[in-house]
């Protein structure tokens, strides 16, 4: 296969007469959770991807492209390790995926210093790669951490929240999205539980202390498994109807179909939404459902946009990646038609942009999924970029 | 009041869940002297063979039941391709072996029902809460944990202590050779003794299965607290091993539930979410070590 793409690149280099450079496959690494519990939202993710090299007519630029999918098992040494093959043994111009901010972070230096290659969060957005550790290098076609939870916590404080009980893993992202939430909600914080991650998923200890507590809500930060168990523990403890919950990244299209009615009605804030209304948007997502029968999740819509964004530069360049100055310039300019509307980078390479309060609801047809009901954020920027050198 | 109590109550479903899993362990290691590391491996098992239950009978109750008799099934069959062949060896080799196993049962899952975790939902009617105290609401499927566990705890106590079976288990747990020269049909009390640990294993995998939901590997990390809890206890003693349970389980339980709040009055919210956990761990080991300090066999166990 790989042999045949050389051949017809030759080729086509030969007939067209353009430098054999331009014609060199484009190589792109993804890395992501395929293995375990948390395997639903890799998949979701490599749908996603899937479906952008179909859009694409898996080519960019004129150049065909291949994606070598690595599984990070959920571990951070796994993952840096993987991240390391690709940039080493199979020399590839771009790595993206990443949805957990421990894993990015384990890997970032490997990819961005030491291969002095191109990381495209599709994910993951710890606060430390937004500040100090920013890098011309890095790339997010996600969010930072802080910025979901802050929509939700100033979503909160306008309503007249008066209290919160915040839950979160113990690990990089948790303590952003924590962050963040207290940075916008200037309520009383009723209490504030880190529970160990990955490890933990039961939460009778924790869910009996909101019960003491009697805080106005709940806030939680809980991805993809644990947050199916975190919601079936809260309605299992009689807390729902008692204590409403807000949640970031804890209900969604990977999480719904197994939280199912369990999940109605609880807001949560997310940057993306599968009901925004754009044109590329739209088309994603009905192609998406065709073709697997469920909703895509943001984890999906934010890798989309990182093989368009890679699209894009190569476009520009005529399908050339070899000169990575170049390719960083163009991908700064995210000129690409992002399914969340479009957006603009901010100097540490984040995006600018809105924020939207969803609700858990069901379709026409019976099955669930998120809906906008408010923007809560407007062209949004993270708290840390100030303290990124890069200007 | 009725927060401790709720707390004390999560501690002692953790622990009956735990002691279900030592159980099992506590036999084969203390009778046959078999150190089994796929013990975890067989309440993975337990867990997946019941979601697959589960969802051809459209029913908890009757998938629970049937799985069961399966992961027994499963058992038997595992002691007479493998374990039988590693009673003679020396422990290392045993390590090896059902090392060895434990990366089967992961990839035989893997292969058979993909890399995905899987989720089993609460049985519609224990999606509530039931009152233990008036004004004191417990959610009604850990209470039925605890019945369960309680229930298998006595009938256990009942099987090893009154009957011809507990007898020759008892024996076997004190001197293994003896009861073999008494012309006890030791193959068969070993089969059967393997496969009642399968069963308990078994049971509390898919009793935690809509806790913690099934995936690969979830046996591994509670595996290392029940071999904690059968040294504790005592090895071979049944007894021993749900009274150390409970210990292990109180202790967990505290180290959620007070030491983060306990250490927030001098850390901060972070270091303090970090250390709980690191500490309740360390307090599991230092009890332990503090047992064979004080009685180098365990609080029950019969060997010297």
């Amino acid at each position: 296969m790989k042999t045949r793409l050389f051949g017809t690149a030759t080729i086509a280099a030969l007939a067209f007469g353009l430098p054999a450079m331009a014609q060199t496959p484009i190589k792109i690494g993804f890395v992501s959770t395929f293995s375990g519990p948390q395997a639903a939202i890799g998949e979701d993710m490599r749908r996603s991807v899937e479906l952008a090299k179909e859009h694409l007519g898996g080519k960019m630029g004129g150049v065909p492209f291949e994606i070598i999918y690595e599984d990070d098992q959920f571990k951070p040494d796994v993952g840096k390790q993987r991240s390391e093959k690709l940039v080493q043994q199979d020399k590839v111009n771009v790595v993206a995926g990443y949805i957990w901010s421990n894993v990015l972070l384990a890997s970032l230096k490997s990819v961005t210093d030491e291969g002095d290659t191109i990381l495209i969060s599709s994910n993951a957005g710890p606060s430390q790669i937004a500040g100090e550790l920013c890098n011309k290098n890095f790339f997010s076609t996600s969010w930072q951490n802080d910025q979901t939870p802050m929509a939700m916590g100033q979503y909160l404080q306008e309503k007249g929240v008066k209290s919160l009980y915040l839950m979160a893993g113990n690990y990089a992202a948790g303590k952003d999205m924590l962050a963040g939430v207290k940075r916008t909600f200037k309520g009383e914080i009723k209490g504030e539980d880190l529970t160990k991650w990955p490890d933990q998923l039961d939460f009778s200890a924790e869910l009996a202390k909101i019960r003491a507590a009697k805080p106005d809500g709940i806030f939680i930060f809980y991805p993809g498994a644990h947050g199916v168990q975190f919601l079936q523990q809260y309605v299992q403890a009689g807390l729902k109807g008692l204590i409403p919950l807000y949640q970031v990244f804890s209900i969604d299209a990977i999480t719904l179909p197994q939280q199912k009615e369990l999940a109605l009605g609880t807001l949560g804030a997310q940057e993306w939404v599968n009901d925004l209304p754009n044109e590329q948007n739209k088309k994603y997502v009905a192609d998406f459902k065709k073709k697997h029968g469920v909703y895509p999740s943001y984890y999906g819509a934010q890798s989309y946009d990182s093989i368009m964004l890679i699209a894009s530069a190569a476009e520009a360049l005529k399908g050339d990646l070899s000169n990575k100055d170049k390719v960083r310039a163009e991908m700064k300019k995210a000129n690409f038609k992002s399914l969340r509307g479009g957006f603009k980078y901010n100097t540490n390479q984040f995006p600018i942009q809105n924020f939207y309060i969803q609700e858990a609801v069901k379709d026409p047809e019976g099955m669930m999924t998120v809906k906008t009901i408010a923007t809560a954020v407007k062209d949004g920027k993270d708290p840390y970029y100030e303290k990124c050198p890069m200007k | 009041m009725d927060y401790l109590l709720l707390q004390v109550l999560n501690g002692v479903q953790l622990g009956l869940l735990m002691f279900l899993l030592a159980a099992g362990l506590t036999l084969t290691f203390g009778i046959m002297d078999l150190v089994n590391l796929a013990h975890g491996s067989l309440y993975m098992m337990g867990a997946y063979i019941a979601w697959m239950l589960i969802g051809w009978t459209d029913s908890f109750v009757l998938g629970a039941l049937l799985a069961l008799p399966a992961t027994f099934l499963l058992g038997v069959v595992v002691e007479a391709i493998v374990m039988r062949r590693l009673y003679v060896r020396d422990h290392l080799e045993q390590v090896l072996a059902t090392f060895g196993l434990i990366l089967f049962f992961n990839e035989l899952v893997r292969v058979i029902w993909g890399p995905a975790g899987k989720s089993i939902a609460v049985p519609a009617f224990l999606n509530r809460t039931v009152e233990i105290l008036p004004g004191v609401p417990y959610p009604a499927y850990r209470f039925a944990i605890i019945v369960v566990g309680a229930l298998v705890a006595i009938l256990l106590a009942w099987l090893v202590a009154r009957t011809r079976i507990g007898m020759l288990i008892r024996a076997g747990a004190s001197n293994r050779r003896m009861i073999g020269a008494l012309g006890v049909n030791i193959e068969l009390l070993f089969t059967l003794v393997f496969g009642l640990g399968a069963v308990f294993a078994g049971l509390a995998g898919l009793m935690a299965a809509p806790i913690t939901s099934v995936k690969i590997g979830m046996g591994d990390d509670i595996l290392i607290l029940a071999f904690v809890i059968i040294v504790i206890g005592g090895i071979g003693s049944i007894k021993g091993a749900f009274v150390a349970a409970m210990v292990v389980g109180q202790i967990d339980i505290v180290g959620r539930a007070f030491l983060p709040d306990f250490l927030k009055t001098f850390l901060s919210a972070s270091a303090a979410s970090s250390a709980a956990p690191a500490i309740s761990q360390v307090l599991i080991y230092i009890v332990m070590a503090g047992v064979l300090v004080w009685r180098p066999t365990g609080l029950f166990g019969q060997r010297t």
